[in-house]
Formats: structure tokens, sequence, C-alpha cells
């Protein structure tokens, strides 16, 4: 397998799309089961992720009037293909995809892409729930790429590369601790979980920025933000956790890595309520800031 | 009947998103309705999920004997919610008018205004009941027997 072929399996198969989305919907079954068995309920079946997405494909679509019919179906595609590319450009075990020069910034560009589509939909839908929902997503998303992109930034300078698996290789060290803090803190707010659903506050602005999206397109929305947290959860195993060297123990300790994650992500999201835009700002701005310049510190003295 | 609506059937059973509507209910069904979503019955097991917004709903689940007021409000978020579509009417209020039957201030009957495929009665119903005529309609929903899919082929 070579050249161009290498770029379609990364892309379609492993990491990208295929398993971006079995991984994707394994993971919001955990986060849901898990939300229901904190609240003291049964919760979901296993396929349950999967039955809501057919189900919704299967729907009648409804573009609201002035809406443009592009827009509205290519907004959620554009997201979930950014997310799978992405997910393609980490370098977890199996990934076929050599690492190339620069693939952390271009990394970084498309981590960006679906909070942009994000808020591109709340404001094309004319719906002024979803504008609401825009304004407070576009907000929140300078608080926490303060910490995360300062995370990836300061790991970078310690590598000294802009190359994935150069950041994969780098020798622990202290730039390691405050990155890893700045990553975990901005963890919730990227995946809009508790306390920092401010942008999808579900019934206090009814159902943030997908509010007009029905039927496919809010399927894929559905699956690119399924997506993205599987690319959010590998992109911390690269970074955080060192070679191994057996490919077996490195799939084993990408599970884990990413499981334990994201029951830490959801339980928090269980035992928190939600906050205003203001106290995540603040939030973001004073503890993530300190933890980016911690980061950034650690970087340049050691 | 091919594997794709084979599958689409199923999981529209297996998926139902349901969207609460109270054309003027005491609040009574309300509540039932609240707690079918609580640890002691937990619909999310059926994949029951409560939506925002109608446009994510498969299911308009409706109480109240349909004030004046709320007449059009009905009929518009009906019509917002995307195809395959079904309605459930909980207590006796949308089915009869209940105790306001009658009055100049509700136009009960529901079905005058849009088609009730599943009847929950009750004043107020049982959040078991409840759960029961929502699964019940998910069944007609993967069947293709709701009123409106029929009306949709009727047309067609």
């Amino acid at each position: 397998m070579s050249g161009i072929w290498r770029y379609f399996v990364a892309f379609l198969v492993w990491p990208g799309l295929i398993g971006g989305v079995l991984l994707g919907w394994l993971y919001m079954w955990i986060a849901r089961k898990l939300t229901a068995r904190l609240q003291g309920r049964r919760g979901p079946p296993f396929y349950q992720p999967f039955f809501d997405f057919v189900k919704l494909l299967g729907k009648q679509t409804l573009v609201p009037d002035g809406v443009s019919r592009i827009t509205f179906h290519a907004l959620p595609l554009v997201s979930l293909v950014a997310t799978g590319i992405a997910l393609a450009l980490i370098p977890v075990p199996g990934n076929p995809l050599q690492s190339f020069a620069g693939d952390v910034i271009l990394l970084l560009y498309l981590f960006e892409v679906p909070v942009i589509c994000d808020v591109l939909a709340g404001y094309v839908s004319r719906s002024l729930y979803g504008q609401v929902s825009s304004a407070r997503e576009a907000l929140l998303s300078l608080g926490h790429n303060l910490p995360f992109l300062a995370a990836v930034v300061a790991l970078s300078m310690h590598a000294g590369s802009f190359r994935m698996s150069a950041l994969h290789a780098a020798p622990w060290g202290p730039v390691h601790v405050a990155a890893f803090l700045a990553f975990l803190v901005s963890i919730p707010a990227r995946l809009k979980s508790n306390p920092f659903s401010i942008p999808n506050a579900e019934q206090e602005i009814v159902a943030g920025t997908h509010i007009e999206f029905n039927a496919a397109p809010l399927a894929f929305f559905e699956l690119s933000h399924a997506v993205e947290m599987v690319a959010l959860l590998g992109l911390f195993f690269v970074l955080f956790v060192p070679p191994l060297a057996s490919q077996w123990l490195s799939v084993l300790v990408y599970a884990a890595v990413s499981i334990i994650l994201l029951l830490l992500v959801t339980f928090v999201a269980v035992i928190t309520a939600r906050i205003k835009a203001n106290q995540a700002l603040w939030f973001y701005w004073v503890w993530g800031g300190a933890a980016a310049a911690a980061a950034f510190a650690a970087a340049v003295i050691w | 009947m091919n594997v794709i609506a084979r599958l689409s059937a199923i999981s529209r059973r297996k998926s139902p998103w349901v969207y609460c509507l109270n054309t003027g209910s005491c609040n009574g069904c309300d509540i039932e309705i609240a707690s079918c979503f609580s640890p002691r019955y937990d619909a999310e097991q059926l994949g029951v999920l409560r939506q925002g917004s109608p446009k994510h709903a498969d299911m308009l689940v409706v109480t109240g004997p349909l004030t004046k007021r709320a007449r059009q409000a009905t009929i518009d978020i009906f019509a917002q919610m995307p195809g395959a579509k079904a309605v459930v009417a909980i207590g006796s209020c949308p089915a009869t008018g209940n105790v306001f039957a009658g009055s100049p201030t509700v136009d009960a009957p529901l079905s005058s205004v849009i088609p009730v495929d599943v009847y929950v009665p009750g004043c107020p119903p049982r959040p078991q009941a409840i759960i029961q005529g929502i699964a019940q309609a998910a069944h007609l929903l993967a069947e293709g027997r709701t009123k409106d899919q029929g009306k949709r082929q009727g047309s067609q």
C-alpha cells in the first residue's frame, strides 16, 4: 500500500470516517449510559446512537424559508469531512499515514472547522434562538481555545517541531504536566458538555445552533460531533502518552485512555449545572490562561 | 421490504423523539409525562428522548383541551415536524374536552385540528400508560400506519 491509497485508507477507514464513526457511536452510548446510571436510570441500549442516526436519515428534510438549500445541506457535511481529515492526521495506533512537517498546524485549523460550521449553522437558520446560540458558541470558542492552542503550541515548542510524530515521541518533561492540565480543562467546552453546555443549552434556548436542522443534516451534525469527540480524545492520547513498544499495547492504552477521559468528562457533566457565558470565559481566561502560561514557561525554561 | 426500508422501520420504532406540547392543560398530565423520564420509569430505555425543537421530533405528545389561543400554535408546530410523524394525545382533555367540553374557550377534540394516532385516556393517565402509548405510536411509525403517513401516501 503506497502513495495516495494511504491517504484514502486513513481518511475513509482507519482512523478516519468509518473507524471514527463506529468509535463515536460507542463513546456516545457510553456517555449516555453513564449519565443514566449516575442518575439512577437504566439508560439506552447499546445500539441507540446507530438507530438515532438511521432514523434521522430516513426522515423528510424541511429547509426553512429563506435559507439556502445548499448551505443547509453542506454545513454538516463540511463539519463531518473536516473532523474525518483531522482524525486521519492523528497518529493513533494503526494509522497508515506518515506524519508530515506542519501537520499540527493543519490539525489545529481542522479542529476549528466544526465550531465555525456550528456558528454558521445558527446564523443561517434565521432562528432567533439559533443566533443567540451561535453568539454563545463563538464567545465560548474564545475561551476554550486559549488553553487548547497553548497546550499544543507549548508541546510543539518543547518538541521543536510542528510534526505530530515528533510531538508523540518527545520525552516527558514539566511542559507535559502544564499542557496536560490546559488540554484537560479545554475538553468539556470543546464537547459542549456541562458545565459548558452554554451554546447548546437545551430547553433554555430551545435546541442550540441546530434548532432548525432536521433529518439528514441533523444526523450528520450529530455524527460530526461524535467524530470530533473521537478526534479530541485521540489527540490527547498522542500528546500525552509516550510511544509504546508493542502495537497491541498501544491499541489497548489508546482505548483505555480515551474511555477513562470520556468517563471523566461525562462524570463532570452529570455532577455540574450549566454556568453563565461570562463565568465560563472567566474560568478559561484565568485558570486556562494560568495553565497556558505555565505550559509556555515550562517549554521555554526546560 | 428491502433491507434499507426494514432498517429504517426498525430505527423508527427504536428511537421515537418526542416534543411535548401543552395546549392549556392543568399541568397534571405534564407532571406524569415528566415522571416518564425519571429513574422509576426511564423511557430512554426505549430510545425515547424529549426534544426542545419540534423539528427534531418524531412524535407530538399533546396535553390539554386545546384552548382557542393554542389552536394555531398546535397546527403550526405539527406542520414544522418533519415526517414520518405521529401524534399522541395524553389524557381525557385532548380526546373529549373532559370537564371543559362545550366551553366557548376550547376547541377540543384535538382530532378536529391534527390527526391523532394514539389516545392515552385518564385524568391524568399513569406514566406506564403514557409510555405504552408512545411505544404504540412508535410501532405505528415503523409500520407506516400513522394517519399522517397514510395521508401522504394517499396524496401521492
